[in-house]
């Protein structure tokens, strides 16, 4: 490849700042975890209240040794990755249902705005009563915010269709499932997958309230009940765990939507 | 050369919210086969309404039209070449069979003739946004000639292309059209394409829009591009610009 010295010396410029931004970003969380250990000890901080990075790694290495800690998140992740397909799939069918019945997305419209800007915590503890307080009420909860978030994002995209396209199939004499197939769900393949990321991080949020609510096991409830009993290092045990158990499920759904996204 | 179609008294009105729109008023006009008629008018004339009331995409108000002919297949181009870009080349040509449950292995190796006839052999297993503007309309006009259309309705086939590559495609497509002998009702706001591409030019007046004015087009030359430089052309080009032109302002 022929590149002239400026081209060259743009490269190296923009590497080197993406070098530096990584730097900084490391610097920053190492001074934070230092400072923090470091006030905690010479208990500047209260460590009672605010923990210190060395207690919430000694806490996390007991829980794991303890053996509870791999069932929690494994229970975790059992109802994010549960949840996050059932709401898929049926956000999927139901995005169909009314894009296909126009007048039926017209009646629920309003009730969907209500349903969406709704605090759905708020129905917490009436999904325990429906429910029980198990796995069931989680996924629920889990539902109640990622459902609605799925059926309106592929909803949208199914809108986006172009219109000369649609022409084009009834030109032919498509049928309407035969412009479902062949033109509105591989065209809308796109907005589907990239909504998958924000359902992920819906799916997260449901869950750890289900968990709050319900308080047998899981990550949540490992937070809970370290508040209960006043144990601030497994709280933050358990944030820390949340936060890179949230932070690899990002990961690997970015990783799904290039893969999916490869040939598009 | 006897009629394919015939259309008398056709009208259409769209009823919306804020009132009715009369975009079609009384249309009534016969379609030689073989013939390339162009229609011309402002835009929002009702072109396009005309068209697709043909295609069977839509209702009139009133009126009717017959094609002499049972079973009568249409080929549908609209503005833009719609191809799909998730689909091959080939997968797109073979769009309408498919469609259609006519997708045999006879009509499947007739697309593949026609690719091959035009130049588009090497690109079946690509994707459209590898291709130039000019090769996905001639994708698009195949992926309509599939089906072996004894109509085309081609819907301002070109507005998408830059005025270069619009005189070549149309040339190409024009070529296309002539060679496998298709009656064609092709809709321009072109008066030098429609003069120079057509048998017939046919002037709609702005909405809602009746036949103002037929031109019958003779030119002296086969060639499209060759022929926008007669005198013919000229004088037709004139007369045309000046029945839409008393209807603009
Ligand atoms: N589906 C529709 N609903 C309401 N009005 C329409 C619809 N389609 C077209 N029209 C109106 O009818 C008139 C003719 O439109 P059209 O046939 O697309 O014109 P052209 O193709 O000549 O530009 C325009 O005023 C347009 O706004
Ligand atoms: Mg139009």
């Amino acid at each position: 490849m022929n590149m002239s010295a400026k081209q060259k010396e743009f490269l190296q410029k923009e590497k080197r700042n993406k070098i530096f931004v990584h730097l900084m970003q490391v610097l920053i969380v190492v001074i934070f975890l230092i400072s923090w250990e470091v006030l905690a000890n010479k208990k500047v901080l209260n460590p009672f209240i605010f923990s210190s990075p060395s207690r919430i790694v000694l806490t996390i290495k007991k829980l794991f040794l303890e053996g509870s800690l791999i069932n929690h998140i494994l229970t975790t992740l059992y109802e994010i990755v549960l949840a996050f397909f059932i709401g898929i799939a049926s956000g999927f069918l139901i995005a169909i249902l009314l894009y296909e019945v126009k007048t039926l997305a017209k009646i629920l419209d309003p009730f969907l705005t209500m349903l969406n800007s709704l605090p759905k915590v708020a129905l917490g503890p009436i999904i325990i009563i429906w429910f029980g307080a198990n796995t069931k009420a989680i996924i629920v909860m889990a539902l109640l915010i990622n459902l609605i978030v799925s059926i309106v994002n592929i909803y949208n995209g199914f809108l986006g269709t172009d219109d000369i396209k649609i022409k084009l199939l009834q030109s032919f004499g498509a049928s309407k499932w035969q412009i479902l197939r062949y033109l509105v769900i591989p065209g809308s393949k796109r907005t589907i997958v990239t909504s998958l990321k924000l359902n992920i991080s819906m799916t997260l949020i449901g869950v750890i309230m289900g968990e709050f609510l319900v308080s047998k096991k899981g990550i949540g409830y490992l937070i809970i009940y370290g508040t209960q009993v006043f144990n601030l290092n497994v709280v933050m045990a358990g944030i820390v765990i949340l936060i890179i158990l949230s932070f690899l499920l990002y990961e690997f759904v970015s990783l799904l939507e290039k893969k999916l996204l490869k040939d598009c | 050369m006897n009629d394919i179609l015939k259309i008398v008294n056709l009208e259409k009105s769209y009823y919306t919210k804020d009132g009715e729109i009369k975009a079609i008023k009384d249309i009534t006009l016969d379609v030689k086969k073989g013939e390339i008629v162009t229609i011309v008018g402002t835009s929002g004339c009702g072109k396009s309404s005309l068209l697709g009331i043909l295609a069977n995409i839509d209702k009139q108000t009133s009126g009717t039209y017959v094609f002499y002919k049972d079973d009568v297949t249409i080929g549908y181009m609209l503005q833009n070449d719609a191809l799909f870009p998730w689909l091959t080349i080939y997968e797109n040509a073979i769009l309408g069979l498919k469609i259609a449950k006519k997708d045999s292995k006879e009509n499947k190796d007739y697309v593949l003739r026609l690719l091959k006839n035009y130049n588009l052999e090497d690109f079946i297993n690509k994707y459209p946004n590898e291709l130039s503007g000019g090769m996905k309309q001639r994708v698009a006009l195949i992926r309509t000639l599939a089906l072996k259309p004894d109509i085309l309705l081609l819907d301002e086939p070109f507005s998408a292309l830059d005025y270069q590559s619009r005189l070549a495609v149309s040339k190409d497509v024009f070529d296309i059209i002539k060679k496998e002998n298709i009656t064609t009702i092709l809709v321009s706001h072109d008066i030098a394409e429609a003069v120079s591409l057509s048998n017939r030019v046919v002037v709609l007046a702005k909405r809602p829009c009746f036949i103002k004015n037929i031109y019958d087009i003779n030119l002296p030359y086969d060639d499209p591009i060759v022929n926008r430089k007669s005198q013919e052309f000229s004088i037709l080009y004139d007369k045309i610009w000046k029945d839409l032109d008393e209807y603009v302002s």
